[in-house]
């Protein structure tokens, strides 16, 4: 993580500027070939009988009933309902973690209390806790308040992270200089008033960041809401009732896939370069 | 950047407002309490929810861990260790530890490899330099359980994609839902085939911040390629690379999805003969199939010792190797001047 502060990059005449040859672009073209084809598999049998399976030669184009196996996938798990649920989990998941990512990350950034770097080192040893395994009691406790089959349930656990609060706070101590804090203090300004006017200002790259992660992260859960909500389900649950659900093809469930990974391939599409740079950045996984 | 603070921000001395003075003093000891307390209610939303959600439920395990405990009948009675001793004399236990183990390093190690060779690959003059970073990330949105799926039928032994091919350049298909050593290889398929590209990606990052003089230095010194790979690139990225497999150690000893969704056909969680049943699934299966969460919650206690070991460890490798490697590399440099200072004379 410290090693990744803005590459300062000199290319000048020599060795690294030279164009890479043709190996260069092999190895690059058979990588996204690997990355993809599993993808685009899945659709070429999401699209067909499943008969096609059973051909002497995998088939390499799709049949033409992706929507007749679809329909399929409709009849068997309440797709939509699935997705508000994602949706509404996701969204309000990133929103909290952001928010109290951002107000803890700038006061242990900016501002002076007593015990900070005490409570900060508890922040980083914490990252390294799997909470995950902690679904006992909380499920447990979620059954005793009559809470399970809500999306209510699915979210509690995760409205907060450690990750989150340490990443705001590495961000926003380089970013805003002390002397900022200190004349906005001089000029009067109240503590809410310099998070609100200087704090959040500066912080937004790194809040669309771990806007952007959190969602991935609240998207792609599957132990949790599967133990606290299998009848409400979100999408990922309900993708994996499709495959244990009876009497349901393989191309159907291939299809369910495909349809499920749509959402965030247009994610990915609007933001792939923040995602990459936000890798590159270091945020981590989670 | 003034303008930032706003309009309302005072801007006129206060001495030029005698007659307010006594306002000011009320003004300014507020500003005090603002300035001391304020913090507090910054970082308090956090920490108060973390205790409720994260390490409460963690030391509740724990409580849960010693006593008779049924999923529908509640608290039994207190069993102190009970729970733990039993675990450690299952076989299943070991079995899912056995297990988890085999597909992290199946899913770790070649990971890791291939991640740094793709890094090095990018990190490259390249033509369309986003698009190719882009591509490595696909495997990155499509989610865990979409990927158990997918995978799950290509490694059918029916009618699967990988056993068609096998049979059609003359080969016997493998029964990669039923043996041990196949279905490991297929999990840990699925992991570093979404995973690869993500780390490849953070590498890169390191390698980009890796001096650019330095390599050139060495060409005009007559290293290869190679050779500055593994004499330049390998051990300046190390300090990524260490936090690459403490991330990749915390997710792959809890991996569930994977081995959960990959047999569809299988009635026991984690294939026939329990032949993948990684740890986590032992646990999901023991609390909400086998009703007992004294003996689940001893799992998760178990494993999450392991985890925080593993952690420990890790840093204290990782501290050691950063610690010997500045001193390595400060009697590099000395030596270097050293020759040439001689050099000069």
């Amino acid at each position: 993580m410290t090693t990744t502060s803005a590459p300062t990059r000199k290319r000048k005449t020599m060795g690294m500027n030279r164009r890479p040859g043709f190996l260069t672009y092999g190895i690059l073209i058979a990588l996204l070939i690997g990355g993809a084809y599993p993808l685009w598999w899945s659709y070429v049998v999401g699209a067909s009988p499943t008969s096609v399976l059973s051909q002497d030669w995998p088939p390499l184009l799709p049949g033409g009933q992706f929507w007749k196996n679809v329909a399929q996938v409709f009849d068997t798990i309440p797709f939509w309902q699935a997705l508000l649920n994602s949706v509404i989990v996701s969204g309000v998941i990133t929103f909290s973690v952001v928010t109290f990512s951002t107000l803890a990350g700038f006061a242990f950034a900016k501002l002076r209390f007593r015990g900070s770097n005490a409570l900060m080192v508890f922040v980083v040893a914490t990252m390294a806790i799997p909470t995950q395994l902690g679904i006992i009691p909380l499920f447990i406790l979620m059954r005793q308040f009559g809470w399970t089959g809500t999306v209510g349930a699915i979210i509690i656990p995760t409205l907060v992270t450690a990750f989150g609060v340490f990443f705001m706070r590495q961000y926003l101590v380089d970013v805003i200089p002390d002397e900022l804090i200190d004349a906005a203090r001089v000029d009067g300004a109240s503590t809410i008033g310099t998070f609100w006017h200087v704090g959040v200002p500066a912080a937004r790259p790194a809040m669309a960041i771990l806007a952007l992660f959190t969602f991935m992260m609240a998207w792609t859960d599957f132990l949790w809401p599967m133990i606290v909500s299998p009848q409400n389900p979100t999408l990922q649950v309900a993708l994996s009732q499709l495959q244990s659900a009876r009497y349901v093809d393989f191309s159907v469930v291939l299809a369910g896939a495909v349809l499920a990974t749509l959402p965030l391939l247009v994610l990915f599409v609007v933001a792939g370069k923040q995602l990459i740079s936000g890798i590159m950045a270091g945020a981590v996984k989670g | 950047m003034t303008r930032t603070l706003g309009p309302d921000a005072p801007t006129s001395p206060p001495a030029t407002r005698p007659d307010r003075a006594a306002g000011l003093t009320f003004r300014n000891k507020l500003s005090h309490l603002d300035v001391k307390y304020s913090p507090y209610l910054y970082v308090a939303p956090f920490f108060v929810l973390f205790a409720l959600v994260g390490l409460f439920p963690l030391v509740y395990t724990f409580v849960v861990s010693l006593n008779n405990w049924n999923l529908l009948s509640g608290p039994g009675e207190w069993v102190g260790f009970g729970n733990f001793v039993k675990e450690f004399n299952d076989e299943l236990f070991w079995n899912s530890l056995f297990n988890t183990m085999s597909i992290f390093l199946l899913s770790s190690i070649p990971q890791l490899i291939a991640a740094t060779f793709i890094a090095a690959v990018l990190d490259q003059n390249l033509r369309a330099r986003t698009f190719w970073r882009m591509s490595v990330l696909i495997p990155y949105v499509v989610t865990p359980v979409a990927v158990a799926l997918i995978f799950s039928n290509m490694f059918s032994q029916e009618g699967g994609l990988v056993n068609h091919l096998l049979t059609l350049i003359g080969m016997d298909p493998i029964a990669w839902k039923l043996d041990t050593l196949p279905s490991h290889l297929a999990i840990a398929g699925m992991v570093n085939w979404r995973w690869t590209g993500y780390n490849a990606l953070i590498l890169l990052a390191a390698m980009q911040a890796v001096p650019r003089d330095l390599y050139e230095s060495a060409e005009l010194d007559g290293a290869g390629s190679t050779r500055r790979f593994f004499s330049i690139t390998l051990p300046s990225i190390r300090p990524t690379m260490i936090f690459v497999i403490l991330t990749a150690t915390i997710g792959g000893l809890q991996i569930f999805t994977e081995p959960r969704l990959y047999d569809a056909a299988s009635v026991t969680a984690g294939g026939a003969h329990r032949q993948f049943q990684t740890t986590v699934l032992y646990l999901w299966e023991m609390a909400f199939q086998r009703q007992n969460f004294g003996r689940a919650a001893a799992i998760a206690w178990i494993l999450f010792v392991i985890i925080v070991l593993f952690g420990v460890v890790n840093f204290l490798i990782s501290r050691r190797i950063a610690s010997s490697e500045s001193r390595v590399i400060s009697k590099r440099a000395k030596r270097k001047l050293d020759r040439q200072t001689t050099d000069m004379r």
